[in-house]
Order: C-alpha cells, then structure tokens, then sequence
C-alpha cells in the first residue's frame, strides 16, 4: 500500500525537523564567546545601503584587531515597529533607530538597557544626523522652494505616517518649526498651517521607504517630503532624470541615535564586540562611509569633501530646543489624541 | 461543448436538442465570454507576465545571480524547512480530525468544525499578533519561555507555527466531505469481518480518500510557501536568518533591487503554477474515483 509508506515517511521527517530544530534554536539563543560571533543590529528603514557597507568594514576591522570572525545580521523596518519587534523580544544586541523616543521606549518597558542610555557615546549617541528636504519632479514644476509653498491649494504632499515612522514625525515637526517662526509662535495660526498641509496629503504610507517608492516609482504626488539621505540615494538609484531636491530655508536637525542593549548582548557574550561596533561608527572610516551613504557626519573632516558639497548649508533646529526633548514632542503631538490626531481627524 | 452548438443554438429549438446553459443571443454570450477572458487577461495573465519580465529585464545572468545570493538561498532553505514541519503535521491534524469527525459522534462537534474554520476567517496579521501574545516576551509564557532559553518569536519556531495556524484547515477542509458522503459502512463491513482499528484506517478509510488528502496537502504547501502576513508579524526580518521567501522579496523590493525582487517573486510565481498543475491533475483523479 503505498500511501500507508509515503504516511508514515512524511511523519518521520515532521518528527526529524522537529527534534532537529530545537537545539539549534536554542544554541542560538546562547551564542557564544570565543570562535565566531554574530551581532543582531535592528535598524529602520533607509539605512540599509550603509549598514550593508559599514558591516563589512567592521567585519574586517574586527578580524585584525582581535582574530575573531564576526558576523553581523540586520534588520531593517519602520522605526516604530522595529522598536515595538525588540520590546516583543527581538533578540537585538545594538539598535539604531530614527529617533531617541523608541529607543526610550525600550529602555522603559523591557529595561534591556539603563534609561540614561543617550548620554553613553559622543554627541548624544548620535555617530550622524540628517535633516528633511523635500523631493520634486525634474524642472520643479510646481515651483516649490519653501515650507509655505507646501500649503498652496492643489499640491500633493507624500509623507508617511507620523504614528509609525520616525522619518514622518521629523517631516511634521519640521513644519510645526518653520510654522511657528513664521508666525512668531503664534500656536493657533501653526495649527491652522500644519492642518492645511495635512490636507493636501492623498496618502499615508506606514514607513519612509513606502512613501519614497509612491512618490518615485508609482509617480504619485508633487512633493516628497524625505529624510535628506533618503532623497540623495532615490536620486542615485532612480536616476537623477526624474527627479530633483529642493532644500527649504530650514529644516529640523534629524539625530538617529545607536545604543547597546545591554542585558541581550551580555546574555549572549557579545558585550564587547557589539560596544566596539558602536564606536567604530564614531572612527575615521565609520564616519567617511556615513558621508558616503548621505549622512551628514559628526566629524566631517574625516569624510570625502566631495561627499560633504552634496550637503547644503542650511538652518537646522533640534527637536530639544524646539519641543523640549521627545517624550514632550511626542506626548503632545503624536500621542493618542494629540495634535496631530485632531488635525488629520478635521481633515 | 462543441462550438456548433454555441453558434446554431436559435431560441425555438425544442429544450432536449440545446445545448447551451442559456437562450440568451450569441452577442450577449460571447460578450459575457469576451469580458471575462480579458479581466482575466487584465488581472491575471498580464500582472503573471509582467512579474516574469521584470525578473529577466537585465538578462538571464542577473536573473540567475539573484538566486545564488546568500540571503535568497537561506530564505529559500527557511521556507523549504518551515513547509516540510509545518505540512505533515497539518496532515496528521487534518486526518484525524475529520475521521473523527466524519466517522463518530461526539459531543461539542460542530464547535471542533467551527473552530477548523477559524484560521480562514481570521485575517493572518491577527493570527500572528495572536502568537505575539502568547509567545511574546511580553506574553503570556514569554518570561517562562525566556528563563528556560526558548526562543519561539522571531525564530524559527514562531515562524512554524504561524505557517502552520494559517495552513490548519486545508487538508480536513476537503477530507471532511468526502468522508461525510462516504459513510461508514465499509468500515463497519471490515469491522464485522474482524479487521483492527488501525487496519480499517489504513486500508478502507485512508485509500478511500487519498486524493482528497492529497489535494488538500498540495493547497497547504502552497500557502506555506507562500504566506506573508502572518509571517512577517512573527519573524523580525532578520536577513539571512527568519527572512521566508515571500519576506525576501519585500527587502529586495524596499532596496530599490527591483529585477532581484521580481526574480525572487517570478520563483514563487513558478512554484504556484506547479501547484495548480499537480493541483488538476490530482482534482481529474478525484473526480474520476
């Protein structure tokens, strides 16, 4: 009887897998000092042109200075669902996020590393920043140069959503900022600024990836709203003939902050080496391959001057400054019933 | 039906000489045919092709290289390695159940009926938070599951068992009916004839229904392959590591590797028209049986 045979082979290999999967799982889980080692580093969305580089230059790095082969695994997502996947127990032994707010996140629910973690590695744990420019057609056709420009009835404005991607909410404050200089901080006519701007947005993406694609490939919308670094590298891979960037008069000075996660690394020996991964992005080659990969570098005399003329001097004010820091920025504008709810609720 | 038929089928020819399903005109039956042969064409054939063309825009050499990439051939291994689990234990689960059900009657029936239904009704994203919570390390057994070392989310294991919830009814979707119409009296035959329990099973009740089984275990395989959803609640996306090939494709995509992307797609795309094939093939047996 030959289907009785194929039954019974089929539920040996079940049994086979079963019982094959679960050491190996487990040992993963473990890790190890000594041999090879592997790093988990949780990043978001546009990062992964240069994590994908900088990982091999590590990789080297680390194999002169110590002989040990380290392997590094990326995962890359929207900010806030990647902080929401580590809080869930995504094993990572380094993040690097778009904002400190989900790196505060993690810090308060899952206490895998102390609270005070941004004050741990130079310039706020910030090894580049970025800024928000805006991306248009080729030849500007809509003639945008500025933030006000954004607001003119019939523009379609692309931005993600500022409930789950760090890249949006940078795009929103960089408004609110711009607004209230404007305005000479007059809090109800930037309501009513950013309310307008909000209007002429068709569609919510849920990262800064998705919205770059809608805009670019799908060719919805006049303006892309974008973290510089995203917009510089859609130019280089979907050819500059379509597209150009427009920088505002100024913009919100974007800091992605890196940490450790302290009680993960330790609990699977990669301590050190996931410390060293960390400063590595603040030594000479971590800083030139930012520059490369659009970043704007803490050090910049280490990077290439001609990555640095592609960054255009520009006014850039800090969500510290402006807001009070993200937990304040965050309570008010992004929290559930915050400002930006009623504004895209009155739409 | 023959095509003369079609077209010399007036509308007061005695009933027993047509063939056609309706009296309606040729022009509104070949219009009807004419719309959906193009939607078809519109939503099916063309989006087939397009995936196909973008894969090869650059040449067979690229389309190729995009399998020999380490990260494709370790999502291609999860993939292989989640359906070879998560498929025979669907159909151990599926056989069971519906011999239980087509065979016995017992309470709370229906409720077991029911609930093989959920995993269809349920939208996958929910069934995998559902796991998130349960598995989770801010779940129910996660701080249990992490004391002990286990790690269910964002590894192979949770990967399993989100395949294996939205794969769950598809073998005993299609034993159960077959087993109802079947009846039990061949098992009650050899029963009486003094054959053992495991002896009825395995030579009355299961070759009675092997090519359901069958049909069902291929549609399962199908969608193991293929599942996102779920998946990608549970998996953390983790190149090289908990990335399945549906998952793989999206990195490619969001990486701007578009003819990558669609080869990786293109191999999925592949892989399903060989399940609807082994799919009619299996279904001309069912029905000739």
């Amino acid at each position: 009887m030959p289907l009785k045979l194929s039954l019974a082979s089929l539920a040996a290999v079940a049994l086979l897998a079963f019982v094959g999967c679960k050491p190996s799982s487990t040992s993963d889980a473990t890790g190890g000092q000594g041999g090879a080692v592997t790093l988990l580093n949780v990043s978001y969305d546009p990062t992964r042109e240069f994590y994908s580089e900088f990982n091999r230059s590590f990789t080297s790095h680390w194999k002169e200075e110590t002989g040990q082969d380290v392997t590094i695994e990326q995962s890359h997502g929207g900010a806030g669902k990647q902080a929401r996947a580590v809080i869930d127990g995504l094993k990572a032994d380094v993040v690097t996020l778009a904002i400190g707010y989900d790196i505060d996140e993690i810090a308060q629910r899952t206490g895998l590393l102390p609270t005070d973690w941004q004050s741990r590695l130079p310039h706020q744990s910030c090894p580049y920043t970025s800024t928000i420019v805006f991306l248009v057609r080729k030849g500007n056709p809509k003639g945008i140069r500025d933030w006000n420009d954004l607001v003119a009835p019939g523009i379609e404005v692309i931005t993600p959503n500022p409930k789950t991607s760090g890249g949006a909410r940078y795009n929103y404050l960089a408004a609110w900022g711009y607004a209230q200089r404007q305005n000479g901080g007059n809090e109800q006519q930037t309501r009513e600024f950013i309310t307008k701007l909000f209007r002429n947005v068709p569609v919510l993406d849920s990262g800064a990836r998705g919205s770059t694609t809608t805009f670019v490939q799908r060719g919805i919308g006049d303006v892309l709203l974008a973290w510089e670094n995203e917009a510089l590298l859609a130019i280089d891979e979907l050819g500059a003939g379509q597209i150009e960037i427009v920088v505002p008069s100024v913009s919100i000075l974007a800091e992605p902050p890196v940490t450790v996660l302290d009680k993960n690394a330790t609990a699977r020996g990669t301590l050190d080496v996931a410390n060293a991964y960390l400063q590595y992005l603040y030594s000479p080659e971590g800083q030139r391959l930012a520059a490369k990969h659009y970043y704007r570098p803490q050090e910049p005399e280490h990077a290439d001057p001609a990555d640095m003329a592609r960054f255009t001097k520009l006014e850039r004010f800090t969500v510290q400054d402006e807001f009070g820091g993200w937990q304040e920025a965050q309570r008010k504008h992004f929290a559930d019933g915050g400002v930006f709810d009623s504004i895209y609720q009155s739409k | 039906m023959p095509a003369a038929a079609v077209h010399s089928a007036p509308q007061n020819v005695p009933s027993a000489r047509v063939q056609a399903a309706t009296e309606d005109s040729p022009i509104v039956r070949w219009s009807l045919i004419a719309i959906s042969v193009s939607f078809m064409a519109l939503f099916v054939l063309i989006p087939l092709a397009a995936i196909f063309a973008e894969g090869l825009r650059k040449g067979w050499d690229t389309y190729l290289a995009s399998f020999t990439d380490s990260h494709c051939l370790a999502a291609v291994r999860l993939t292989l390695l989640v359906t070879v689990i998560a498929v025979p234990l669907n159909l151990v689960f599926g056989l069971a159940a519906s011999w239980a059900i087509a065979k016995f009657d017992f309470r709370g029936k229906s409720l077991l009926v029911t609930l093989i239904d959920l995993p269809f009704a349920v939208s996958p994203v929910v069934s995998g938070f559902i796991y998130m919570l349960v598995f989770g390390i801010q779940g129910w057994f996660g701080s249990w599951l992490a004391d002990h070392g286990i790690q269910v989310m964002f590894a192979v294991p949770g990967i399993v068992l989100a395949t294996i919830f939205v794969t769950f009814p598809f073998v005993a979707r299609e034993v159960i009916p077959l087993m109802q119409e079947q009846g039990s009296e061949e098992e009650q035959a050899a029963i009486t004839l003094g054959a053992s329990g495991w002896q009825t099973f395995f030579r009355i009740t299961l070759p009675n229904v092997k090519w359901a089984v069958l049909y069902g275990v291929i549609l399962s395989n199908a969608r193991a392959m293929g599942e996102f959803g779920a998946v990608s609640v549970v998996s953390g996306h983790i190149r090289g590591r908990t990335n399945t090939l549906p998952l793989h494709v999206e990195v490619l995509y969001n990486e701007y590797n578009f003819v990558a992307a669609f080869a990786v797609a293109s191999l999925l795309a592949l892989l399903a028209l060989v399940t609807l094939g082994l799919k009619t093939l299996v279904e001309s047996k069912l029905h000739s049986h």
